[in-house]
C-alpha cells in the first residue's frame, strides 16, 4: 500500500525529468516534428506526460479503493534522516483523506494533461510545460501522501516553485512574468509563517511524523498549539489564497488555461485547506486559530463573491470564485466540519476543473478572456455549453449537482454551529470514509469526538457569511453563464467546439463534477439536511433569479451594471492590491531605491572617490609632464641644487 | 692674486648660463646661454691650472680640448636649430613638447607641418634640441 | 688688492655684467653682440691669469667663430632682428630663483675653500710654446680623439641641415648606423 502511494508520487517525478530530457527526442523516434503539428501519439513530451499519470491514476483508485474498503490508516517510512535532536522520518501516510484527495489531484492532472496536448498545440516550450505539470501533480501528491511534516513541507515549496514556472509560461509578455513572480512572493510569504508553524508544530511535539503529532496533541501546551497553527495559517492562507495573501491568484490567470484549472482545482490552493484539514485536531486545540480562520474565511468568501460579481474576465471570475469556494472550505475547517470541508474540496476540484477547461475551450472558441466578447455560444459548442451549465450549477449549488451537496454539508455544520452555542461535534477525521453505499459505512462518529469551542458570535458571523456567499455565488454563476451563452454574438468569431481532445475531457470531467455529490450520502453528516438545504436552494434562486432577470432587461448589457457605483470597487476586488502597492509596495520600492542610492552615494562613493582622488592627483601631478624640457630642466636643477647646498650645509 | 677673484667670477657666469638656459625661449640664446656656461668652467680650468702649477697644463689643453668642443657643439646645436625651424617654422623650446603625451599637447602645435619623410629624424631632433 | 687683482675684477665685472645683458636683453643681435664682450672680457681674464695661449683661442674661436656662427644662425631661422618681447619663457621666475640659488651655493663653496688660497702669476705658464709641448706630448691621444669628434660632429652638421637627405627605409636603417647618432656622439 505504501509503495503503491509512493509510486504514485514518483511516476509523474519521474515523468517530469524524462519529458525535459527525453520528450523531443522521442518525438522525433516516434517520426513527429517538434513545435509543430504533431499528433498526440507521436508528441514526445506529451506521451511521456500523460503516460505516468494515467498509471499513477490507477494506481491511486487503486489505494482509494483499498482505503475505502479498509479504512485503518497506514503509514510506512522510507528512510530516516538523523538530525541530532528531533527524527525527520521520510514517510508516507494513506487514509481516507490522503487517498481520497489524491485520487482527485491524479484525475485532474490527467485531464489537464491531456487537454494541455490540445491548448498548447504548436507551443515551443510545451515539453518543459508537461513537465512542470508533472512535477507539480508529484508535489501536490506529496503533500497529499506524506507521513511527515517536512516532507510535506518538501513538496509544499516544490509546488511553489512550480507554480511561477507555469503562470509565468508565457513570459515573453512582461505581465505575465510580473503575475508569476507576484504569485511566488505573496505566497513566499506565507511559507515562512508556514515553516516557522511546522518547526514549532514539530519540536512542540517532540517529532515532526503527523500521525505522532495527532496522538499526542493532549500534549501540546496551548500556547504551544495556538502559536503553531497561526503560523500554519499563514501559510495555508498565502497557498490557499485567501484574504490578507489573496491577490496573487487572480493575477497568476495570466499563466496558460490548463495551468489555471490545476492549481485552482487539484494542486496549489487545494493544498492549503489540505494541510488544514490533516492537522485539524491541532487547529481544534487553538480555538483562536479558528476564530481567525474563520473570519479570515467570511471576509474572504464575502469579498471574493463581490468581486466575481463584478469581473469582466471569465477567467477572473473563476479566480475569484475560487477564493470564494476555498474560504468556503476553510469556513468548514473552522466550525469544525472538517469531512464536509474536504468533501467540498473534492467536489470543487472536480467541477472547478471542469469549469476552467471549458473556460478554455471559450477563450480558444473566441479568441478572448472578456466576457464582453462573447455571447450565443450555446448553439456553436454544444458539449462546451452543457459541460459548463454542469459546471457552474454544480458551483452555484443548484440540486443534485456536487456542488450543492458539499456546501450543504459545510453550511449544516455552521448553522449547528450557530445554533448550538458555537459548539459542535467534530468526527474523528481518522475513521470518516466520506463515501459509500448507505448504511454499509455509516458515520462512525468518534466516541470521545473533540468538541469545537467556536465563540458563538464569529459561528453566526460564519453562517450568514456562508449564507450570503451562497446568494452571491448563484448570481455571478448566472451572470457569467448568461453573457457567455446567450444572447447575441458579441464578436466576429466562428462558433464551433475546439479540438476533440479538448472538448471530450470537458465532456469526461462533466460527469464527476455531476455525480460526485451522491457519494456523500454514505455519510451521515454528510447527507443534506432540509433545513439548510432549503435555506441554501431558496438563496441560490434569489442570487439566480436576481441575475436572470436583471440581464432579461437588457440581454446585449452587462448584468453587472446594477451594481452602479460600487462595481469598480468590486471589479479592483476592494482595492487590495492598491492597498498593498500602497502600503508595502511603495514603502519596499523607496527603501530599496534608498538603499541602493545609499549604496552608490556612500559605499561606491568611498571607493568610486579614491579612484577619482587618484586619477584627480594623478592630473595635477601630471601637469607639470608637459612636455616643456625648460620646465624638466628647472626641476633638475633645482634638486641639484637642493642637494649640493644640503651636502655643503651638513656635511 | 687671491683665488677668490676668478672663482666667484666663473660661478656668476656659470649661474648667469643656468639663468639664459631657463628663461629664455628663443633655441639660439639657449646655446648663447650654454657658452656662458662652458666659458665659466673654462676660467675654472684655466685657475686651478695656474693654482697647482701643473706641469702637464692639463688644465689649459682641457680649456683647449673645451673650446675646440664647444664649436662643433655649436655647429651641431645650430644645425638641430636649423632643422627644428625647417620643419616646425619657429625655434621657442618651450613649445616644442613632443615629449608630453598626445592628449596635453595643445592643437596649435599639430597644425605644424611635419614632412612624412623627415618625421622620424625630427623626433630625434626635438629630444636633442634644448 | 693688487695691480693684477684690480684688472682682473673690473674684467669680471665686464664679463658678468655684459652676460647678463646676453640672458636679459631684448635684442637678439644685441644679445649675440653682447656675448663678444663677454667673451671678450673673458679673454682679458685669461690674460691677467698668464694663460695667453688660451687667451688667444678665446678669441679667435669664440668671438670669430662662434658668435658669427650664432649670428648666421639668427638669420637663417628668420628671428625678429628688432626688440621683440617673446624672447622669455613662462618660468623666468623659476628660472632666476634657481639661478641665484646655484650662485650662492658655487659662491659660498669657492669662498669657504679657498678663502685664504693665493696663486702665483707667472710669466710665460701658459704660452704657445709650453702649451704646444703639453698638447703633442702628454695629450696627444685626446687631440687625436677630439679630432675625429670634430669630424664627426661636421659631418652630423652637415647631414642635419641638408635637407636633400632622406632617411634611408627602416629595414637597410636598421642594419647600418644612422648618421644622426654618430653626429650627437
Amino acid at each position: 500500500m505504501i509503495w503503491l502511494a509512493s509510486l504514485v508520487v514518483l511516476l509523474p517525478f519521474l515523468g517530469a525529468f524524462a519529458g525535459m530530457l527525453l520528450g523531443p527526442s522521442l518525438t522525433r523516434l516516434l517520426g513527429g516534428r517538434s513545435g509543430t503539428d504533431t499528433p498526440p501519439l507521436r508528441n514526445g513530451p506529451a506521451l511521456i506526460a500523460c503516460l505516468p499519470i494515467a498509471v499513477s491514476l490507477v494506481l491511486a483508485a487503486i489505494v482509494a479503493f483499498v482505503a475505502w474498503q479498509d479504512v485503518d490508516e497506514r503509514t510506512g517510512s522510507l528512510t530516516l534522516i538523523e538530525t541530532g535532536s528531533v527524527l525527520i522520518e521520510v514517510g508516507l501516510q494513506v487514509d481516507w483523506l490522503s487517498a481520497f484527495v489524491g485520487l482527485m489531484v491524479c484525475c485532474v492532472a490527467l485531464a489537464v494533461h491531456v487537454y494541455s496536448v490540445a491548448y498548447l498545440k504548436g507551443d515551443r516550450r510545451y515539453s518543459s510545460y508537461a513537465a512542470f505539470v508533472s512535477l507539480f501533480t508529484a508535489a501536490m501528491l506529496l503533500v497529499v501522501y506524506s507521513g511527515d511534516l517536512l516532507v510535506l513541507y518538501a513538496g509544499w515549496e516544490v509546488m511553489g516553485i512550480c507554480s511561477y514556472f507555469l503562470i509565468g509560461h508565457h513570459w515573453e509578455d512582461r505581465a505575465n512574468s510580473r503575475a508569476a513572480v507576484k504569485a511566488f512572493l505573496v505566497t513566499r510569504l506565507g511559507d515562512v509563517g508556514f515553516l516557522l508553524g511546522v518547526l514549532v508544530l514539530g519540536v512542540g511535539a517532540g517529532t515532526f511524523e503527523i500521525d505522532e503529532i495527532l496522538r499526542n496533541v493532549d500534549e501540546l501546551s496551548a500556547a504551544t498549539a495556538t502559536a503553531a497553527t497561526l503560523l500554519l495559517l499563514a501559510g495555508v492562507a498565502g497557498k490557499s489564497a485567501q484574504f490578507p495573501l489573496h491577490t496573487w491568484l487572480p493575477d497568476a490567470m495570466a499563466g496558460p488555461t490548463p495551468i489555471s484549472a490545476l492549481i485552482h482545482a487539484a494542486t496549489m490552493v487545494a493544498a492549503g485547506v489540505y494541510v488544514v484539514a490533516r492537522l485539524h485536531e491541532v487547529f481544534v486545540e487553538a480555538p483562536t486559530s479558528l476564530v481567525v480562520l474563520g473570519v479570515v474565511a467570511v471576509v474572504s468568501m464575502v469579498g471574493s463573491a463581490l468581486a466575481a460579481l463584478a469581473q469582466d474576465d471569465l477567467k477572473r471570475v473563476l479566480a475569484y470564485s475560487t477564493i470564494s469556494q476555498l474560504a468556503v472550505m476553510a469556513a468548514g475547517l473552522a466550525v469544525g466540519a472538517d469531512t464536509a470541508a474536504i468533501f467540498h474540496l473534492l467536489t470543487h476540484g472536480a467541477f472547478k476543473a471542469l469549469l476552467f477547461l471549458s473556460a478554455g475551450c471559450v477563450i480558444v472558441v473566441a479568441g478572448s478572456n472578456m466576457l464582453a466578447h462573447y455571447g450565443g455560444l450555446r448553439r456553436g459548442m454544444p458539449i462546451t455549453f452543457w459541460s459548463m451549465t454542469v459546471g457552474l450549477a454544480a458551483l452555484a449549488g443548484v440540486p443534485p449537482l456536487s456542488g450543492w451537496f458539499s456546501k450543504d454539508s459545510v453550511i449544516e455544520a455552521a448553522q449547528h454551529a450557530a445554533l448550538h452555542g458555537g459548539e459542535s461535534a467534530v468526527a474523528s477525521a481518522a475513521v470518516t470514509p466520506p463515501g459509500s453505499t448507505p448504511g454499509l459505512y455509516a458515520l462512525d462518529v468518534d466516541p470521545d469526538g473533540q468538541v469545537v469551542n467556536l465563540p458563538g458570535g464569529v459561528a453566526w458571523l460564519v453562517y450568514l457569511g456562508l449564507l450570503l456567499t451562497v446568494a452571491l455565488t448563484a448570481a455571478y454563476a448566472m451572470r457569467a453563464w448568461l453573457m457567455t451563452f446567450f444572447g447575441e454574438q458579441r464578436g466576429s468569431y466562428e462558433i464551433r467546439e475546439p479540438s476533440r481532445l479538448m472538448s471530450w475531457t470537458v465532456a469526461v470531467l462533466a460527469v464527476p463534477a455531476a455525480i460526485l455529490g451522491f457519494f456523500g450520502l454514505g455519510a451521515a453528516e454528510l447527507r443534506p439536511h432540509v433545513g439548510a438545504a432549503s435555506v441554501s436552494f431558496l438563496l441560490v434562486v434569489v442570487g439566480a433569479g436576481a441575475a436572470f432577470l436583471v440581464w432579461n432587461g437588457d440581454p446585449a448589457a452587462d448584468p453587472a451594471r446594477v451594481l452602479g457605483r460600487a462595481r469598480p470597487v468590486f471589479a479592483r476586488a476592494f482595492y487590495v492590491d492598491e492597498l498593498y502597492a500602497l502600503v508595502i509596495v511603495r514603502p519596499i520600492r523607496a527603501l530599496a531605491r534608498y538603499v541602493v542610492t545609499f549604496d552608490r552615494r556612500q559605499v561606491d562613493a568611498a571607493v568610486v572617490g579614491s579612484g577619482r582622488g587618484a586619477t584627480w592627483l594623478g592630473g595635477r601631478i601630471r601637469f607639470p609632464q608637459n612636455g616643456n624640457v625648460q620646465n624638466y630642466l628647472t626641476g633638475l636643477l633645482a634638486g641639484v641644487v637642493v642637494i649640493v647646498a644640503g651636502v655643503v650645509i651638513f656635511l | 692674486m687671491h683665488l677668490a677673484y676668478p672663482t666667484i667670477v666663473a660661478a656668476l657666469l656659470f649661474s648667469v648660463g643656468v639663468y639664459g638656459v631657463l628663461a629664455r625661449r628663443n633655441a639660439i640664446l639657449v646655446l648663447m646661454s650654454v657658452e656662458l656656461m662652458l666659458n665659466a668652467v673654462n676660467l675654472n680650468l684655466v685657475t686651478f691650472d695656474i693654482w697647482y702649477r701643473d706641469r702637464l697644463h692639463g688644465g689649459q689643453v682641457l680649456t683647449l680640448f673645451t673650446i675646440v668642443i664647444a664649436a662643433a657643439e655649436i655647429g651641431l646645436g645650430l644645425a638641430i636649430v636649423l632643422l627644428v625651424y625647417r620643419n616646425r617654422r619657429m625655434v621657442d623650446v618651450d613649445r616644442l613638447r613632443a615629449l608630453a603625451e598626445d592628449s596635453t599637447r595643445p592643437a596649435a602645435l599639430e597644425a605644424g607641418p611635419q614632412p612624412e619623410p623627415g618625421g622620424e629624424k625630427a623626433g630625434a631632433v626635438e629630444e636633442a634640441a634644448p | 688688492m693688487s695691480g693684477p687683482e684690480v684688472v682682473f675684477t673690473l674684467l669680471g665685472v665686464v664679463a658678468v655684467g655684459s652676460a647678463i645683458l646676453v640672458v636679459t636683453t631684448r635684442n637678439l643681435v644685441h644679445a649675440a653682440l653682447w656675448l663678444v664682450v663677454s667673451f671678450g672680457a673673458l679673454a682679458g681674464g685669461y690674460l691677467v691669469l698668464t694663460a695667453e695661449f688660451v687667451a688667444w683661442v678665446q678669441v679667435l674661436i669664440y668671438v670669430g667663430a662662434v658668435v658669427v656662427l650664432l649670428l648666421f644662425g639668427i638669420m637663417l631661422t628668420r628671428a625678429p632682428i628688432g626688440e621683440s618681447t617673446d624672447l622669455d619663457s613662462g618660468n623666468r621666475w623659476a628660472a632666476a630663483a634657481v639661478a641665484v640659488a646655484t650662485a650662492a651655493v658655487l659662491v659660498t663653496v669657492m669662498v669657504m675653500g679657498f678663502r685664504d688660497e693665493r696663486m702665483p702669476l707667472r710669466d710665460g705658464g701658459g704660452s704657445a710654446e709650453e702649451l704646444g709641448a703639453a698638447v703633442f706630448r702628454t695629450w696627444v691621444l685626446p687631440f687625436e680623439v677630439l679630432s675625429v669628434l670634430l669630424l664627426a660632429s661636421l659631418i652630423g652638421a652637415i647631414v642635419l641641415s641638408r635637407s636633400d637627405i632622406r632617411a634611408r627605409p627602416e629595414s637597410e636603417a636598421r642594419q647600418g648606423t644612422r648618421p644622426d647618432e654618430e653626429g650627437g656622439g
